[in-house]
């Protein structure tokens, strides 16, 4: 969708294996990009908002997020001082071969997550819940995570880096099929009165929602929802892609804009993801991610050459499968 | 008392100590830039001066009258040497309890912060100190604030309290933009914000169920809300 720039500089003609050092370069590039330059999608839903919103308190915020997306490219510093959690997102082609295997690729990614804390630097923001000990790299128990998908008949593989806040706009309710659509509704109300009041949840933000699966799985995807499709891209089924509208045209039309001041700017977009549930229940994810939308792609190719992507393109067609294969 | 029909936003400069007729004539939902110097303090600080009963090793009395809710991305680049990048603040309300006394003994005029507090607590504790409640803005703007750090004048407390809670004192040049959201009299712009996004928000739950099965520490009506 927008350009890509492609690095030739770890060709080697005959590889046919993703090599360690290639994604370990590529992956601290990855972060520094996704800490400093604000995706292209985010930034022109912001720039509209602004030229848009008509309350004056609330539009002089969104022509400030404008202007810190400028400086923080100018000035190559994180757009937000508070770095949020690193994490991955693998999509690996059935026929691509990583040198090493997943375990020399998970090194790569934690390495990459410590060079590049000490190199922007990201605030080391990982400690232990307990201790509250702190490694200042952000590496520790289940820090970062990777979660992975799968590509049938391709050979390369995505890396998705994502720092993301951890402490507001996530939520989770066991709904039932006699709460319905009416039921999700309302839960999404709840959701924008607790989160966007004094802007806790730095709104504008994308608000992804999971329905159905497992209370596990419809919160991954509510995650996944709002972290990995570009604003402005409407779920495959078009019963879903109407029901993002509708909510989409409800957040904005609450009264709230950034900061919780009254205005029309407080969703970018909803995405919503769907997954079959238990036959009596309807369990559903909110999951916010905030103006500072950190996040950034690179593709993997056997001859070690690597394309930096805008778009994560996670929810292929194969990832949102309903059929046995 | 929002500037609802005003199509700007009145941008201020400050040099700090401000002066009393600076501190009256600020009105909510202006936007203000810091000169001088100001110092960052969050649950650390509090710690140790209200439960350890320590004094800051600095005299904080004498800085500016200017407090920072916040922990700096401090770079030290070899010992001693710092730089600020970015900074970004943390949610004020969290330290409400300390303010009565923080801000009569430290002379306090400026709270900058995220968030604010409640109009009860600037009624009772800001308004007699003569003290301002700042917001930062948009709560994400590492870039623009970082940008308004000139340097690090002194650092307290780094040994106890670590780099993101100790006592730093940053010397600051057009540091802003800072919402003013507690105005001299105690008047909270978010709460007058509220009162008017709550006429559109509340009726849209109109014919909405609440969920089929109510579980305990879920809140089923909006009015019940706290924050
Ligand atoms: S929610 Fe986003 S913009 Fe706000 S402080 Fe956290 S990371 Fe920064």
């Amino acid at each position: 969708m927008y350009g890509t720039d492609r690095y030739e500089e770890f060709m080697e003609e005959k590889d046919v294996m993703i090599r360690a050092e290639t994604i370990l370069a590529a992956s601290r590039e990855l972060n520094t990009r996704a800490a400093i330059e604000i995706p292209k999608d985010v930034q022109q839903k912001v720039e509209k908002m602004a030229s848009e919103e008509t309350n004056p308190l609330s539009r002089y915020v969104l022509e400030k997020i404008l202007d810190n997306y400028e400086t923080a490219i100018k000035d190559r510093s994180p757009m937000c001082a508070d770095t949020g959690l690193p994490r991955y997102y693998a999509k690996i082609g059935n026929q691509a071969s990583i040198e090493g295997g997943m375990v020399a690729l998970e090194k790569s990614l934690r390495q990459a997550t410590a060079d590049t804390t000490a190199s922007i630097p990201l605030r080391p923001n990982r400690v232990h819940p307990f201790s509250r000990k702190d490694h200042n790299n952000n590496v520790g128990l289940h820090a970062p995570t990777v979660d992975y998908s799968f590509e049938p008949n391709v050979d390369w593989m995505d890396i998705t880096v994502v720092h993301k806040g951890g402490l507001f706009g996530g939520e989770y309710r066991m709904l039932f099929p006699a709460d319905g659509i009416p039921g999700l509704k309302r839960f999404f109300l709840d959701s924008i009165a607790e989160f966007l009041r004094r802007g806790m949840s730095c709104q504008p933000a994308v608000i992804g929602i999971g329905v159905g699966g497992t209370k596990d799985v419809c919160v991954r995807l509510s995650k996944e929802a709002a972290c990995l499709r570009l604003v402005g891209d409407r779920n495959s089924e078009p019963e879903i892609a109407r029901l993002e509208e509708e909510l989409i045209d409800l957040g904005n039309n609450a009264g709230f804009g950034p900061m919780g001041f009254p205005g029309k700017s407080a969703v970018l977009d909803v995405h919503i993801e769907a997954a079959y549930a238990h036959t009596g229940g309807m369990p559903v994810g909110i999951q916010q991610f905030c103006y500072a939308q950190r996040r950034k792609t690179a593709r993997f190719f056997p001859d070690n050459t690597v394309e930096f992507r805008e778009d994560p393109r996670w929810f292929t067609p194969y990832y949102r499968r309903e059929t046995i294969d | 008392m929002i500037p609802q029909d005003q199509t700007a936003i009145r941008e201020v400069s400050i040099t700090l100590p401000v002066r009393d007729d600076q501190l009256n004539s600020l009105q909510l939902g202006d936007a203000v830039f810091l000169n001088g110097m100001v110092f960052t303090g969050r649950e650390g600080l509090y710690h140790m001066i209200f439960e350890k009963k320590a004094e800051p090793p600095i005299d904080i009395r004498t800085l500016g009258g200017a407090t920072f809710h916040c922990s700096p991305a401090i770079n030290e680049s070899s010992p001693g040497i710092y730089h600020v990048p970015s900074v970004t603040a943390t949610a004020s309300f969290r330290f409400a309890k300390y303010m009565p006394e923080f801000l009569s003994r430290y002379n306090i005029h400026f709270v900058i912060g995220k968030g604010g507090m409640s109009s009860r607590v600037y009624k009772e504790s800001f308004v007699p100190n003569r003290t301002i409640y700042l917001t930062t803005v948009g709560y994400g703007l590492g870039a623009i604030y970082g940008k308004g750090i000139v340097g690090v004048k002194d650092v307290a407390w780094k040994k106890e309290l670590g780099l993101a809670q100790a006592i730093w004192v940053l010397e600051v040049n057009h540091f802003g933009p800072f919402m003013v959201e507690c105005d001299a009299r105690g008047n909270s712009l978010f709460e007058q914000g509220n009162d008017e996004i709550n006429k559109k928000f509340l009726p849209l739950y109109e014919g909405l169920p609440i969920p089929a099965l109510k579980r305990l520490g879920e809140v089923t009506s909006p009015a019940q809300e706290v924050v």
